[in-house]
């Protein structure tokens, strides 16, 4: 008897037993203005352990891991070759799904804290990303598209890791600062925080973050491609008035 | 001082690009050219996505032959008439420069081919530029001066049929040889964000005869227009055109322009032609060994 209640409390228990994640992060909607030049995310939060009880000393401690995703992007990557003594482009791979930003925290560095198929499944580390290729090629092919990818996508800022960026307080608060530079494109965000222990995930959160042009960006965004032919009407009048305003006013002088 | 470019998707430093456009602007109120030449590469140079770059220098360009061609109409120095036939051919040639640039983009050869023209481009003009400066020059310090040339224009520009009367040109020839002209500079202007001043004055010499009194300002007037019709283009096509960064182009380069025009009376012309030609040289090298070299980039990303 005791044993058949045991076994039908069991889901209950069991739910009680896994800690639950807490984010937020500190802006929900980033408006990119004439002034933008990046941003800096704060994301923080807490882990709730069942019954309030953070992990004693003797406990082996958990991790925490955070990733800002952008939008997905259907790119098409070129490799540039050398023929006849210049540099053109030659293969080229597609893919279906490459997120336009990628940034991962953690709070100590990722292989350390899940195996490899672990941070295949979740996505976790720059190497780990689904590109879902469109164009298939041999497999070494393809590992020199996908890292020509993230090198050139590393290099504009738009792909990063920063092992240990994440600070864990007394077990049970987190935080963990991530720059967006200001070359990321709109759209919408994610942020998705991980609890980690034993190599196994035991907790996930979302949390969306919109990223759009606003004010004056936003109008010039929107006329130049609602409004095309007046855009280019009044890009060519601003330059005719400014060679004519210069010649003008120059000529008083 | 961070500015963000709504169209380019970046920040710059709006300084730097008011510099460049002052820089650019001097050397054309000096020599007289667009300096569209320059524009295009050091904007790609500063980060700035070759589009968005070729689109946004096209209407730096069109300001910067406004006060050119006022004050060329004030003297006269404008054959409407053969201005407007090699606008006719500029607007048609930038709405089929646009057909190549899009056909071009989708193979994903339009860095290559832009290279490539500008590497011959550049390097012909600059070659015949500086040879020609120099012989000034000899000339200047007592050499024997060359048989004048007889002012007359190309026999193949003789074959072509149905003549016309260009008096302030003083020609009797076909529209289609202008027309032919405007076309391939318009095709230049999409392409390259050049106003095409440089390929336009010595064409307009040596291939049509014109009289040297109307050159320059026939050509910048093409040039206006032309330019004006590639940013229409550029606007509604490739929607590349970027109003800060071209007003901040602007800025510098309207400014340029008036302060290069007064530095250029103090100097002598066949130095201006000269210095002008090392430039054009300058930047034909570096654009070869662009091509020629290794790039830090062998992959690059397109949006689908």
């Amino acid at each position: 008897m005791r044993r058949l209640l045991l076994l039908a409390l069991a889901p209950l228990l069991m739910g009680q037993a896994k800690p639950r994640l807490v984010p937020d992060v500190s802006q929900r909607d980033i408006e990119i203005a004439y002034s933008f030049t990046g941003a800096e995310l704060l994301l923080f939060g807490a882990i709730l352990y069942p019954g309030g009880r953070a992990p004693g000393q003797d406990e082996k401690p958990a991790d925490i891991v955070v990733v800002v995703k952008g939008p997905t992007q259907s790119v098409q990557v070129r490799e540039k070759e050398k023929v006849a003594g210049i540099w053109v482009n030659a293969e080229r791979m597609r893919y279906r799904s490459a997120p336009s930003f990628y940034a991962i925290a953690s709070s100590r560095p990722i292989d350390r804290i899940v195996d490899e198929r672990t941070r295949a499944i979740y996505e976790l580390g720059v190497e780990s990303l689904q590109l879902s290729p469109a164009s298939s090629a041999a497999p070494e092919v393809q590992t020199r598209f996908d890292k020509g990818l993230e090198d050139l996508r590393a290099r504009a800022g738009l792909y990063y890791q920063a092992p240990g960026a994440v600070e864990i307080t007394d077990g049970v608060l987190y935080r963990a600062r991530l720059k967006i530079p200001a070359r990321v494109p709109i759209g919408k965000f994610t942020a998705e925080t991980f609890l980690i222990r034993d190599g196994r995930v035991l907790a996930a959160a979302v949390r969306p973050i919109e990223i759009r042009k606003s004010g004056f960006e936003r109008f010039v965004a929107h006329s130049a491609d609602h409004y095309s032919v007046l855009y280019g009407l009044i890009a060519v009048a601003l330059s005719i008035l400014f060679g004519w305003g210069a010649g003008a006013v120059w000529k008083r002088f | 001082m961070d500015l963000y470019l709504p169209i380019a998707n970046l920040s710059v430093n709006a300084l730097v690009i008011v510099a460049l456009g002052f820089g650019v602007g001097l050397l054309s109120g000096m020599f007289g050219v667009g300096g569209g030449f320059l524009t295009t590469p050091l904007l790609i140079f500063y980060g700035i996505p070759p589009t968005v770059a070729a689109a946004s220098a096209a209407s730096q360009v069109t300001g910067a032959s406004v006060s050119g061609v006022l004050a060329h109409f004030r003297r006269g120095g404008v054959d409407v008439h053969m201005g407007a036939v090699l606008v006719v051919g500029g607007v048609l040639g930038s709405i089929a420069g646009a057909g190549l640039f899009t056909l071009l983009q989708k193979s994903g050869q339009i860095d290559v081919v832009i290279g490539i023209l500008y590497v011959l481009m550049l390097g012909s003009i600059g070659g015949l530029m500086l040879h020609e400066s120099v012989q000034a020059i000899r000339v200047t310090r007592g050499a024997r001066p060359p048989r004048p040339r007889k002012r007359r224009h190309h026999p193949l520009v003789a074959m072509l049929p149905l003549r016309w009367r260009f008096y302030s040109s003083g020609l009797y020839i076909s529209p289609l040889a202008p027309l032919l002209l405007g076309f391939f500079t318009g095709i230049l202007t999409v392409l390259l964000g050049v106003g095409g001043g440089f390929i336009l004055v010595p064409a307009m010499l040596y291939l049509l005869g014109m009289g040297t009194q109307v050159v320059v300002g026939t050509s910048l007037f093409q040039i206006l227009f032309v330019t004006a019709a590639a940013t229409m283009v550029h606007a509604t096509t490739t929607k590349a055109v970027d109003i800060v960064l071209a007003a901040l182009l602007l800025l510098g380069s309207v400014i340029g322009a008036q302060m290069g025009a007064r530095f250029a009376l103090a100097v002598k012309p066949e130095y201006l032609r000269f210095i002008l030609a090392v430039i054009v040289l300058l930047v034909a090298i570096r654009m070869l060994l662009g091509l020629a070299w290794q790039p830090d980039e062998i992959y690059s990303v397109e949006l689908l």
